[in-house]
């Protein structure tokens, strides 16, 4: 049964190559759509089963598959071998099922584009990457996967590469795909050093040992140096995928790829695969304080600045891209104080309506002809009904309007960052305004595109519905985010039941160890969880009226007067904080002229150069003047010749 | 021990051969060349699947009486590192006379017996176990690249090609005084020969680690300034920009993919092997300075305007790499330099081709010329890309498992004893993926607007053939590089081993046994000894 796992992944790998390689002979667009979707279909079939074994048979310990020794030389030892965990699995099911739909969504949006296959081989190399990511076994295989999507990212991100994007020192789409790269690297450095670390430490890149021998001794690895430089160097690595400060800066400039990609990629799985890699290192995370309470700084910070953002962008996919940073941002606050499975939780429920939310945006800017700008959208709803409810569903969900998926994952975020003995009331709050900001530029987003007024230019735009292809996707999406939280309702909800949610059941092995350390959450109902569940949702509703009230009044009178009136932080938020343009004047643009005048000019050319071709003047300058006295005058040699004889005799006889 | 000798052998019949035919009649030039190459890959083969990969020791080993005055033998066989470099010379070599077919134009004849001449010196280099024979291999190189950039050159191949031959020179002439002074040494004071002299490497070998260490220092330098120069070490690496930038396409491909890994494999061959007491000693310093050439390579090469000059530097940076991991003195440290070395033949070497491909057709190299070159050239680009990744060290391509290999080995290394070197060394992969994917940005994508850049063809039969087979290699040790790696590893641990018992009194590995075959090859070493 285990066995199956080794064919998950193969199967988009034969598709990838397929399109890749024989895709412009083919032709057909759904022969090459449908070899590539059904790739994709067998692959989550595959781990539908294997979730399924493990549903009915939970197994404790992870199962290692093995398929050949990849590198090993001296004593170092890597296979590729996947494991099969409840991890893995719902990792790879998550990614396989909304893959899958996408792929389908994509065969009407991509309609007609000129390289039809080779966005499907890239798509199909993306879930490759992405399956190896989570079903590795170790840590080198995981970074396989790791910058094998981050490769797949940048040829999408820069897919129509000769399309110009908007955004600070970006002319075309490809430089935006550069950029996730770059910046996706330096968060690599930080992977790189956490498995030399671990590599020494351990003698073993497998993430079942590390975390056995991490776990066995607890006690003298509690808090110590070196485990708090492999988690804080590994939780660098998960800044640059998960888009976490400060390299988040990549995020919201990815989206100049298609649409299809910004939700598979960008919202839904690889940004996630941070989330991954912390919950997979759940025992040496538990095991540094300092690593742990970083983790939920860095992502409660995250989540406010990138929510704050949204407020005020007008591009329907930069304010969903900045609500992804945000949401990753909670997740991280998750996983920092403890509450692992949380984590992993609110990854699914944000795949679901995360996912949902931007195929209904490309839905709506197909309808548009490409038009991105929500100010010059509105009124959609009756020319795009689907695609109007099916967003309206996402905004619930990710709003946290009970009962929809994201209201269950996010307040046991919000309950776990205020309760748990890593957290405190001030993370809690920080996440609370989060929480606010989010259910404001949400509902703001909806109004502002779907309702009120319609602000587009009849004569050129003539907003239509998407094909059945796509709405297909946009309605199964809408389905599990309305219903996918009740796979783990919290016990405060469901006072009668006394096991565990099945989610949390599920996932429990995987965390065993790590909660051990930690030290088990109390499961007790406490009444502050009902006070902050109706506090929150009390917001989150207000938060839908007030967005009603002020975007759906013709003139935006409310909104424009508080731009004018607070025009500094409005600017402030409008540029982004100008993250980028500090970087560029701080770090990029010093670095580049340092190369270009101070290395290469100077260094190089002045001075190695110099050095070398001084000398070999010199010589030709002596050379120059020597040869002076071969005059060819005998005269003159017989001369010298006295001279020196006189000199030699005088030495001779005065001595020295 | 036939197939070392039509290996070795086979390019300077070649040589000879072409000296026959009529300067006009290039077509049979061409095709000569590139016959006699290919027949030379495939008796390299039969070498590669007849090698003992358990053996640490030498194979094939040959010698022949030469010069008896001072014990200087013809002495050849190869052991599982110089097997690698073997098999890298006899593969790329080929690849490179069949792209002189197009970017070639004037003196064909004289052109073609340089490059066949080339070969069998690049390929004594490397099978060379005397020193003196080792040391003419090295020197004769000169001669064909000399020429090679000189009359087949860019604008500024004067400049190029004289500063190439002036710093190898110097270097080259340091290695002969310590040759000299080793063979006298170790003939007789060490090994007390009648002859009072001797460059038997398997001889000298046994007993340098005997050299009191201030003369093993000295040695050391003088072997290592040679070797360094050719590598090319940062502050030495300043001829290497200009000779791989004038050089023709081939030539760049020749030079990047096998002569600076002379370099490379003399360190570990010779300053490793010989004095091992001052590569103790030397060890940090040099690894500083290939930690710096990592970062200054990648940041010089970043700020490049012409594209030639941009892959040049990224050598740099590339060969500090193996220089890391040569110096680490581990195995993983050892295997991933020449896993490494073969890497950057392989990805370099098709970077190099495909500049040339796009300056045979549009004769710049000018970064700023072109723009959205991958709307005409569709095909090029994915190949191109290709080259681009294995060289940033994506996982799955070769580089990464060079890359790798060098840190791990160097991060543990308990003769460097300190993380940093592999710590800062690992941030070369980030100015690495910025130097090439921004000159992908600006060469491939983006609109294309120069008119000139309109009309380009894609790939032709020819450019794909060249291709191909350096893509199969690529993904192949990027997957499994299991095959490549096997073949030098118990050499590498026989001389991890050695260092090991040298400085800590116990080596790490168990070797498999000795075969008693290869003490038979060589009758006369041990007959010397007996006298």
């Amino acid at each position: 049964m285990y066995e199956l796992i080794k064919f998950i992944p193969l199967f988009p790998l034969l598709g990838f190559l397929i399109n890749g390689i024989f895709g412009k002979k083919i032709k057909s667009e759904s022969a090459i759509g449908g070899i590539a979707s059904a790739m994709v279909g067998i692959s989550f079939i595959l781990s539908f089963l294997l979730f399924w074994d493990l549903l009915s048979n939970p197994i404790e310990k992870p199962v290692i598959v093995s398929f050949f020794t990849w590198i090993a030389t001296g004593q170092i030892n890597i296979e590729i071998a996947y494991q099969v965990d409840q991890l893995s699995v719902l990792f790879a099911l998550i990614i396989t099922g909304i893959g899958f739909l996408i792929h389908i969504y994509s065969i009407g949006y991509m309609h007609g584009d000129r390289s039809f296959y080779r966005f499907f081989s890239y798509l199909n190399l993306f879930i490759f990457m992405m399956l190896n990511l989570v079903l590795a076994s170790n840590y080198l295989l995981t970074f396989l996967g790791w910058e094998g999507v981050g490769l797949a990212s940048y040829l999408l991100i820069g897919f129509w590469y000769d399309q110009k994007f908007e955004g600070t020192r970006i002319t075309w789409t490809g430089d935006a795909g550069m950029k996730a790269f770059v910046v996706n690297r330096i968060g690599d450095f930080g992977f790189i050093v956490a498995m030399l670390l671990i590599y020494v430490t351990f003698n073993t890149l497998n993430y079942q040992e590390v975390a056995n021998a991490a776990a066995s001794q607890y006690g003298t690895l509690m808090n110590s140096g070196i485990i708090t430089a492999i988690t804080l160097m590994m939780f660098l690595g998960t800044t640059g995928k998960s888009a976490q400060l400060p390299l988040s800066v990549w995020l919201p400039d990815a989206m100049a790829g298609p649409t299809p990609v910004s939700a598979l990629i960008h919202a839904a799985t690889m940004v996630t695969a941070g989330i991954f890699l912390i919950a997979r290192n759940s025992v040496l995370f538990s095991l540094s304080e300092t690593s742990m309470l970083t983790v939920a700084i860095v992502g409660a910070v995250t989540a406010i600045l990138a929510a704050s953002v949204g407020l005020v962008q007008n591009d329907i996919k930069k304010v969903l891209a900045y609500s992804t940073v945000s949401q990753l941002g909670f997740m991280f606050v998750a996983l920092g104080v403890g509450a692992f499975y949380i984590g992993v939780f609110h990854v699914m429920t944000h795949a679901f309506f995360k996912g949902l939310l931007f195929l209904a945006a490309g839905s709506v800017i197909h309808g548009m002809h490409h038009e991105q700008n929500i100010k010059k959208m509105g009124g959609l709803k009756h020319y795009m009904p689907t695609t109007y409810k099916t967003f309206f569903v996402g905004t619930l969900a990710i709003a946290g309007i009970p009962f929809f998926s994201g209201f269950f994952s996010k307040d046991e975020i919000l309950w776990y960052a205020f309760s748990s003995p890593h957290g405190g009331i001030l993370l809690w709050l920080t996440l609370a305004v989060s929480a606010m900001f989010t259910a404001f530029y949400m509902f703001r987003l909806l109004y502002l595109t779907f309702d009120g007024k319609e602000r587009f230019d009849h004569h050129h735009v003539h907003p239509h519905e998407s094909p059945k292809t796509m709405t297909f996707a946009l309605v199964v999406l809408a389905i599990l985010s309305a219903l996918g939280g009740f796979v783990n309702i919290p016990h405060a909800l469901t006072p009668w039941v006394h096991s565990n949610p099945p989610f949390m059941e599920f996932l429990s092995p995987v965390f065993a160890q790590a909660n051990f350390i930690l030290g088990e959450h109390s499961h007790e109902i406490k009444p502050e969880m009902y006070i902050l569940m109706l506090l929150a949702t009390a917001v989150a509703i207000s938060m839908m009226f007030l967005a009603k009230k002020w975007y759906l009044d013709p003139s935006w009178k409310k909104p424009r007067q508080l731009a004018k009136e607070h025009g500094f932080s409005y600017r402030l938020l409008l540029n982004k904080y100008k993250l980028d343009e500090f970087y560029f004047f701080t770090i990029i643009d010093p670095i580049i002229a340092l190369s270009r005048s101070g290395l290469w000019k100077f260094f190089d050319i002045g001075i190695i150069d110099g050095i070398i071709n001084g000398s070999a003047k010199a010589t030709s300058v002596v050379a120059e003047n020597l040869r002076k006295m071969q005059t060819g005058i005998v005269q003159n040699y017989a001369l010298i010749m006295m001279v020196g004889i006189i000199a030699v005799i005088s030495i001779m006889i005065f001595g020295f | 021990m036939t197939a070392l000798f039509i290996t070795l052998f086979l390019p300077l019949v070649g040589s000879l051969l072409l000296l026959f035919f009529k300067k006009e009649n290039t077509k049979a030039i061409k095709n000569t060349a590139l016959g006699i190459s290919i027949a030379t890959f495939v008796v390299s083969l039969f070498l590669f699947f007849g090698f003992d990969s358990n053996n640490p020791g030498f194979q094939y080993v040959f010698e022949a009486k030469w010069i008896t005055a001072f014990d200087a033998g013809f002495r050849i066989g190869i052991d599982g590192m110089s097997m690698l470099l073997v098999m890298l010379t006899t593969f790329i070599t080929p690849i490179a006379i069949f792209a002189s077919f197009n970017s070639i134009t004037k003196r064909e004849k004289e052109y073609y017996i340089m490059v066949m001449l080339l070969q069998f010196a690049m390929t004594g280099v490397f099978m060379a176990l005397d020193l003196f024979l080792f040391y003419i291999f090295w020197e004769i190189i000169l001669i064909p690249m000399y020429f090679i950039i000189g009359i087949w050159g860019g604008k500024d191949r004067l400049y190029a090609t004289v500063k190439f031959f002036l710093f190898t020179v110097v270097g080259s002439l340091f290695m002969l005084v310590a040759i000299v002074w080793l063979g006298m040494y170790a003939g007789e004071t060490l090994l007390k020969l009648p002859s009072g002299f001797t460059t038997n490497y398997l001889l000298i070998k046994e007993v340098a680690q005997n050299i009191p260490v201030d003369i093993q220092e000295w040695l050391f330098l003088a072997f290592a300034l040679s070797f360094l120069i050719k590598v090319p070490l940062f502050p030495l690496h300043t001829w290497l920009p200009d000779a791989h930038t004038e050089a023709p396409t081939p030539g760049s491909v020749i030079l990047a993919g096998v002569l600076l890994k002379m370099g490379t494999y003399g360190l570990i061959r010779f300053n490793l092997e010989l004095f091992p007491q001052a590569s103790f000693e030397y060890a940090s310093l040099i690894s500083v300075l290939a930690v710096v050439g990592i970062i200054y390579g990648a940041l010089v090469a970043m700020v490049q305007t012409d594209i030639k000059r941009l892959v040049a530097y990224s050598s740099v940076s590339h060969l500090g790499f193996v220089v890391l991991g040569i110096f680490s003195m581990t195995a993983e440290g050892i295997q991933g330099a020449i896993i490494q070395m073969v890497n950057h033949g392989l990805s370099t070497g098709m970077l190099f081709l495909c500049v040339g491909f796009l300056y045979e057709r549009r004769h710049t190299r000018d970064i700023a010329e072109y723009g959205g070159i991958a709307r005409v050239m569709p095909v090029f680009t994915v190949f191109f890309a290709i080259a681009m990744f294995a060289s940033v060290g994506l996982p799955g391509l070769n580089g990464f498992v060079g890359e790798f290999l060098t840190l791990v080995g160097a991060f543990k290394s308990p003769f460097l004893n300190s993380h940093w070197y592999s710590i800062v060394a690992a941030s070369g992969v980030i100015f690495a993926a910025v130097y090439l994917l921004w000159m992908f940005q600006r060469v491939m994508y983006g609109t294309n607007d120069n008119p000139k850049n309109h009309n380009l063809t894609d790939m032709t039969k020819s450019e794909w053939a060249m291709l191909v087979p350096m893509v199969i290699f690529i993904v192949w040790i990027g997957v499994y590089p299991k095959s490549f790696l096997n073949i030098s590893e118990n050499s590498s641990r026989a001389l991890v081993n050695k260092l090991e018992m040298i400085k800590f009194g116990k080596p790490t590995y168990q070797l498999p046994e000795m075969k008693q075959k290869t003490m038979e090859n060589i009758p006369n070493s041990q007959n010397n000894i007996k006298k």
